[in-house]
């Protein structure tokens, strides 16, 4: 029950993290002008999702809390992600 | 601190007094019994409306009131029944009041919010209810709202649909404040795998209420804005899909049928123990099983759509699904079983519905399994066979295990006894019109009879006579049932009446306003009778 | 009964607060997988209306104000309440950013007629009314957690001002900042699905 020990983040790793984020951003939309035809959903939630594990991990601080914080999220996201998976057997195989 | 806890939680200490005493509580005992008087008034309501419908079914063709009002009553029934009732049901009352007494804590983890949930509950019940009397009518779309008919029809949905919503987020924030309860407050000692059953199943309940319900609530919404502003999801005419309705739907409402039950075979897996004076069969079994329910809870939802006109496939592969819950619920019945084998065992009112709880549940999951597999359902689907299996799953599970923790815990929240004899008779009312009740309906269902149908052919006549008479026994077991329980010249109660080995028979009946006076320490595994 | 304090327990609460807002979110999301399936040309052609140029402004204004936010803990922290309390007002900033923004991209479709229910929105086909419903719904939905947040943001802001939170206390701010990021990873997916995938 104790506290776990505080971690203090320096502003700079904010600042690397910012900029990595931007520079997704660009690459997202840089892509954009390349004609993936049926990759463009594809790369687009691929690279959302390495933004939003540095957001995760970065910002909302799972690298320094309790891991348990970090099972729940994952959990959580693989319950979503089957059950998207399951809707689409009906959607796909109709 | 030491002088408040003298005190009994039901007496008044505070600023207030009286009612105002009661609504400004943020003790989860208050909360817990505020729940309980708020759901018993919607469950005799809710009684009563289905009480309307069997006397209406008592003959072919119309009696008493005409087919539209048959379809408003069914769907308050189903709503004020699954939203009001089963849904919060145990784990509000019984979770509130004895699951922080059970752990070893003064409290849940937050409080006020724990208060601010009863407030969103009665809140989104009167909402709810509004229903019934503003607008164009009571809405008549089953307690489902399946599109497109709930986004077409002029009755009033939308005060329906916001309600359950409004009740969706009390739900979720209970589960939220029960799992970080569970988590941190647990007494110095007790591991995960010495907390008793009770909260180790409404850990799993709280989990699937917090991860399903959000995905009712936008889908309500969405039809709130496909009345309103026509965004056309569920529209065909605009390109939408009705059934993608239905599998949102159901991506909640069937783990919701484990926010009911799990938190009812928590209660069994504590009586049973005691009454038996043994030691609970495969612990770590009954614990798993709980969250393994939950989980694959999760992925069957599609089992309630095999006519819907889904794909093949996701048919087959739902079936498959929904015949794997099958197996940890099967551990569960095995457990108690096996439990009471060379038990000493003494037949006391709240064992005596935990068996009746074992036999109906036992009939409602069979059934189910019927429904569950394919090329049956195709056959019964939408039959008073469903209307049956789910009766004996809600009522006969979620029910009597309701009355089973009532009168288990009914000395420690009040604390005074009751009358076992009279308690005993009510519960022959109960068990014998409850069968009476849904078992034809089993067999009308086979024969053909649909469910919501306002009028029927004569050869279901019998069966739905039957239906009617064990509606009447229920009803005069409910009142038997509450009279007795009302009634205030019971003894006063010893801390341990049942012998029970958790926790809250350590405390005094009532138990003090905090729980404990120091946080017991706990060494070894519950149900430790040998 | 002194209260005790328990900041792991309160982040947890939080935690699975964001989970149920993730899967609010996530309903949505999955309809709009669903009908992007089934009408994936009409989606790509529907998404050529939206402004990315706008879209990308408010995707740079939201990230930084993810930053801002992150910082201000580190502020706290360090018990530098000044900067603290500057950057959380950056981060209100970035919000209006995002709010003026959203307000003429809105207001543009609406003038054209170009909203849920609308004569002209219900003439299109259908693949289009579904994106453009989506596209109301799920950033409508986002701007209300956003100005949610950002009232929550600016409670906080006055809190760190009087000092009721501290380099000692500071869970509220870690827990407003959790939900601020909530915002952020909400539009992470929302943006290139609207706006980019044409």
């Amino acid at each position: 029950m104790e506290h776990t020990e505080t971690h203090i983040t320096d502003y700079r790793v904010y600042g690397w993290v910012l900029l990595a984020l931007l520079i997704f951003t660009t690459i997202t939309i840089t892509v954009t002008w390349i004609d993936l035809s049926a990759l463009t959903v594809m790369v687009a939630l691929i690279i959302a999702s390495i933004k939003s594990f540095i957001v995760l991990r970065y910002f909302m601080h799972l690298k320094f809390e309790s891991k348990l914080f970090t099972v729940f999220v994952v959990m959580v996201l693989s319950i979503y992600v089957l059950v998207i998976a399951l809707t689409f057997f009906d959607y796909l195989l109709r | 601190m030491a002088e408040t806890i003298a005190h009994s939680y039901l007496e008044n200490t505070g600023k207030y007094k009286g009612i105002l005493a009661w609504l400004t509580t943020t003790d989860h005992k208050r909360i817990g019994l505020m729940y309980m008087y708020a759901m018993m008034i919607f469950f005799i309501v809710g009684v009563l409306l289905g009480e309307l419908m069997r006397l209406e079914l008592f003959r072919p063709g119309q009696q008493f009131y005409n087919a539209q009002t048959y379809n408003g009553i069914f769907t308050i029934h189903g709503i004020i029944m699954i939203f009001t009732v089963v849904i919060p049901g145990l784990a509000a009352v019984f979770g509130n009041f004895s699951m922080p007494i059970m752990i070893g804590a003064h409290d849940v983890a937050f409080p006020r919010l724990n208060l601010f949930s009863w407030y969103l509950f009665i809140l989104g019940a009167a909402i709810a209810l509004s229903s019934q009397f503003l607008g164009n009518g009571p809405p008549d779309t089953g307690w489902t709202f399946y599109a497109p008919y709930s986004t077409q029809t002029h009755t009033n949905v939308v005060a329906a649909v916001f309600g359950a919503f409004v009740l969706g987020f009390s739900s979720i924030l209970t589960g939220l404040n029960f799992i970080v309860t569970i988590h941190r407050l647990r007494a110095p000692g007790m591991t995960f795998f010495r907390m008793p059953l009770f909260p180790w199943s409404l850990y799993a309940t709280a989990w699937i209420q917090v991860l399903a319900t959000p995905i009712v609530g936008i889908t309500l919404l969405m039809v709130i804005a496909e009345r309103w502003l026509r965004i056309g999801f569920f529209d065909p005419s605009l390109g939408g899909d009705p059934i993608l309705y239905q599998h949102l739907f159901w991506i909640y409402s069937h783990p919701a049928v484990y926010i009911m039950i799990l938190p009812a075979m928590g209660v069994i897996t504590e009586i049973i123990p005691t009454f038996a004076q043994r030691k609970v069969f495969g612990y770590k079994a009954i614990a798993l099983s709980s969250l393994a329910i939950a989980l694959v809870g999760y992925f069957v939802w599609a089992h309630h759509m095999y006519t819907s006109g889904m794909s093949i496939t996701a048919r087959w592969v739902f079936s498959l699904l929904t015949f794997l819950v099958a197996v940890p619920s099967a551990i569960k019945v095995f457990n108690w079983v096996t439990t009471m084998y060379k038990g000493s065992i003494s037949v006391k009112p709240p064992f005596l519905f935990a068996l009746g709880f074992i036999f109906l549940f036992m009939i409602g999951g069979l059934t189910g399994l019927s429904l569950g597999s394919l090329a049956t359902d195709i056959h019964v689907h939408d039959t008073a066979y469903v209307v049956a299996h789910f009766h004996y799953i809600i009522f006969g599970g979620v029910g009597f295990a309701f009355f089973a923790a009532l009168h288990y815990w009914y000395p420690k929240m009040y604390g005074r006894m009751y009358n076992f004899r009279r308690a005993n008779i009510a519960f022959g009312f109960l068990f014998v019109g409850f069968n009476l009740l849904y078992f034809p309906q089993f067999v009308i269902g086979i024969m053909g009879m649909p469910r919501r149908y306002f009028d029927y052919l004569p050869q279901f006549t019998l069966g739905q006579q039957i239906s009617g008479f064990g509606g009447l026994l229920l009803l005069i077991g409910i009142i038997l049932m509450i009279a007795n329980l009302a009634s205030k010249r019971g003894a006063k109660a010893p801390d341990n009446p049942w012998g029970g080995s958790t926790l809250e028979w350590t405390i005094p009946s009532p138990p003090p306003v905090e729980n404990f006076h120091e946080l017991p320490v706990i060494t070894g595994e519950p149900y430790n009778y040998e | 009964m002194e209260m005790h304090r328990d900041d792991l327990g309160a982040k947890l609460g939080m935690w699975i607060f964001i989970f149920t807002e993730i899967l609010l979110f996530g309903g949505l999301f999955l309809v709009y997988a669903v009908m992007r399936s089934h009408y994936s040309d009409e989606f790509h052609q529907a998404a050529h209306q939206l402004n990315a140029f706008i879209g990308t402004v408010n995707t740079v204004a939201l990230l930084l104000s993810s930053a801002t936010v992150a910082m201000s803990i580190t502020a706290v922290q360090k018990g530098e309440k000044r900067k603290a309390v500057l950057f959380i007002l950056i981060t209100l900033i970035c919000a209006g950013i995002f709010l003026f923004n959203k307000y003429f991209e809105w207001g543009h479709k609406f003038s054209i007629g170009l909203y849920p229910g609308s004569d002209m929105m219900v003439g299109l086909k259908h693949g289009y009314i579904l994106f453009f419903s989506l596209y109301f719904f799920m950033t409508g939905l986002h701007v209300f957690h956003l100005i949610v947040g950002s009232i929550i943001l600016t409670i906080i802001m006055v809190k760190i001002q009087t000092g009721s939170i501290n380099a000692e206390k500071y869970v509220l701010l870690e827990n407003g900042g959790l939900y601020w990021h909530l915002v952020d990873l909400i539009w992470i997916f929302l943006f290139p699905l609207l706006y980019l995938i044409t």
